[in-house]
């Protein structure tokens, strides 16, 4: 099984359409979307099976029993997180910013406190000849990380035979991002040709590094600025890093998405781009070693 | 005031539309918390920068002090220690610094010393100061590094402009919890209308006014417009898309300065926000 992930640091510079167009191109019966933040890939990808639900339960939370409480305030002075306020004389728990480390229920002398489960987000796994995990973070939710490995075993226990698996990742560098990239064989990296596309993708490219995962980069939007592009190719030639190709700004690309299809399935430069990405990372994958 | 800038979905323009925001009011503050993928400071270049390092605690165990009992192994709900050979080892990218084990050990053989996972850049460009968190590479969470942006950015200008990270997640909430008005920017895509609704949910949740601003728009994308109409948030701005604006944002050129039709577009943008948090 070789797993693709694919990344960008910058946000909306295509992750999402370039997943959806994979996943037809390869007739990829094994994929998730661990942008549990913000996930989209079940809007462009039309899935046969129904799916099943699961609540997902991330950290404890604790629960301040205001019979019991007896305002002495130790656990709000104890708390790390500020998750404790006095509020109308009673001191209560902000559930969005208590991490449920339980430091307030070991201080309380009158044992008022609890930890209590939480629902921090929904698995959401299709099952069939096409195996597609997904799932929503619960808002203001932490644990992103957490959710993110469960979305990637829940798809590799429903497929695991399958030679390929395609994962829409999310942007940024941190907590999703890095349990993102546990376990896969290769990063595709789509870079956007701005000053800031540019930082963030170096910034993405370290830290796949760090992490001792390969990665390739292509460009969407390439034709917003040749001079970006040019000089993202540059950059990954000066760092032994295989670039993949450019894919120009296509208006049927947000056409695609409004039609809920993957671009795969659109006539257009932009796909015919794609699809010569698509086989440049798959000879990467396959390759092995850098 | 404090105008908190979000998205739900990445590459929408919220730095484009925060930046040229914070041009706008002229007497600013630019907080960048977007600290995975700090940009704001690529457009407005800040000068005399100043540089602070964040820190988190992680534990230190004195070896002759510990005498093997597990209690802060036992406690640790992030499984952040381990006890190998006898003695606690601590997992500093699980740590969440809670400082449990500090209190539960009996023997007082835990303290704490600081880690370094990120620094807080301040700078000015102008009037307008701007404060750009950026979190270290390889670090997990990005909440004490916004916390600290946030914490530097209260200089008693006159807005303070709050340059959100993409998601609907704990970094968003921090991010979004100290300030005053919301200035959602939603693109004409289902994907953009999609997570819009997810940052819709939030800012509701905690009670804050808030506004569209419509990006990109080339065709009307009738979901996104019905949407707006029936959720009964005002739409604050429509942006049209334009190679202009996508060459300036490519090149991290301010548009406010150099596009005419921008700057009367972030100046009723401003007047707009502002007429919107007044009773």
């Amino acid at each position: 099984m070789k797993k693709l992930l694919i990344l960008s640091g910058k946000g909306g510079t295509g992750k999402t359409t370039t997943a959806a167009a994979f996943i037809g191109f390869a007739k990829a019966e094994a994929f998730a979307d661990c942008d549990v933040d913000a996930p989209n890939l079940h809007l462009v990808i039309q899935m046969d099976s129904e799916p099943e639900q699961t609540a997902y339960y991330g950290s404890q939370k604790a629960m301040i029993q205001p019979e019991k409480c007896a305002g002495c305030g130790l656990c709000a002075s104890a708390c790390r997180f500020h998750a404790i306020r006095l509020e109308a004389g009673r001191y209560a728990v902000n559930e969005y910013a208590c991490e449920g480390c339980g430091v307030c229920a070991h201080v309380c002398p009158q044992q008022a406190v609890t930890l209590e489960d939480d629902i921090a987000g929904t698995q959401t796994l299709y099952r069939g000849n096409r195996v597609f995990s997904t799932a929503t973070l619960r808002m203001g939710r932490g644990n992103s990380g957490k959710l993110v490995t469960a979305v990637k075993t829940a798809l590799t226990e429903a497929a695991p035979d399958k030679d390929l698996v395609i994962i829409d990742g999310s942007p940024g560098i941190g907590c999703p991002v890095i349990a993102s990239i546990s376990g896969v064989d290769l990063v595709l990296i789509v870079a956007e040709p701005s000053l800031s596309g540019i930082s963030d993708m170096k910034r993405i490219l370290k830290t796949a590094a760090i992490l001792g995962t390969r990665a390739v980069v292509c460009v969407n939007k390439a034709d917003v600025s040749l001079g970006n592009t040019e000089a993202i190719e540059q950059f990954c030639e000066a760092h032994d890093i295989p670039f993949v190709g450019r894919i120009p700004y296509d208006h049927q690309a947000s056409v695609a998405i409004n039609a809920g299809v993957s671009l795969a399935d659109v006539p257009c430069p932009a796909r015919d781009a794609l699809q010569k990405v698509y086989a440049e990372t798959m000879k990467q994958l396959q390759g092995g070693v850098a | 005031m404090k105008i908190a800038v979000l998205s739900g979905k990445g590459g929408t323009g919220k730095t484009f539309v925060s930046v040229n925001l914070a041009v706008a009011v002229q007497s600013a503050t630019y907080i960048d918390c977007d600290v995975e993928e700090p940009n704001g400071n690529l457009f407005l270049k800040p000068e005399n920068v100043t540089v602070t390092t964040v820190h988190t605690l992680l534990p230190d165990f004195d070896a002759d002090k510990c005498n093997g009992c597990r209690k802060c192994v036992d406690f640790c709900r992030f499984n952040a220690l381990a006890f190998i050979k006898g003695k606690p080892k601590v997992f500093p990218e699980v740590c969440h610094s809670c400082g449990g084990c500090v209190l539960v050990c009996p023997v007082g053989a835990v303290t704490e010393h600081g880690h370094p996972v990120g620094r807080i850049e301040n700078g000015a460009y102008g009037d307008i100061s701007v404060v750009t968190g950026v979190l270290n590479l390889g670090e997990a969470s990005a909440v004490p590094v916004i916390r600290a942006a946030l914490a530097d950015g209260l200089t008693g200008k006159r807005h303070s402009i709050i340059d959100c990270p993409p998601g609907s997640g704990c970094p968003v909430l921090e991010s979004v919890s100290v300030s005053d008005y919301c200035v959602l920017v939603a693109e004409p895509t289902a994907f953009g209308l999609h997570n819009l609704q997810m940052v819709v949910e939030m800012v509701k949740m905690l009670n804050k006014p808030c506004g569209i601003v419509n990006n990109k728009m080339e065709d009307p994308y009738e979901p996104l417009e019905d949407y707006c109409r029936q959720s009964g948030i005002p739409v604050l701005c429509r942006i049209p898309y334009s190679e202009t604006l996508a060459t300036l944002n490519a090149a991290a050129q301010i548009a406010y300065e150099h596009d005419e039709s921008s700057r009367t577009l972030f100046d009723t943008l401003l007047r707009r926000v502002e007429a919107e948090v007044k009773p």
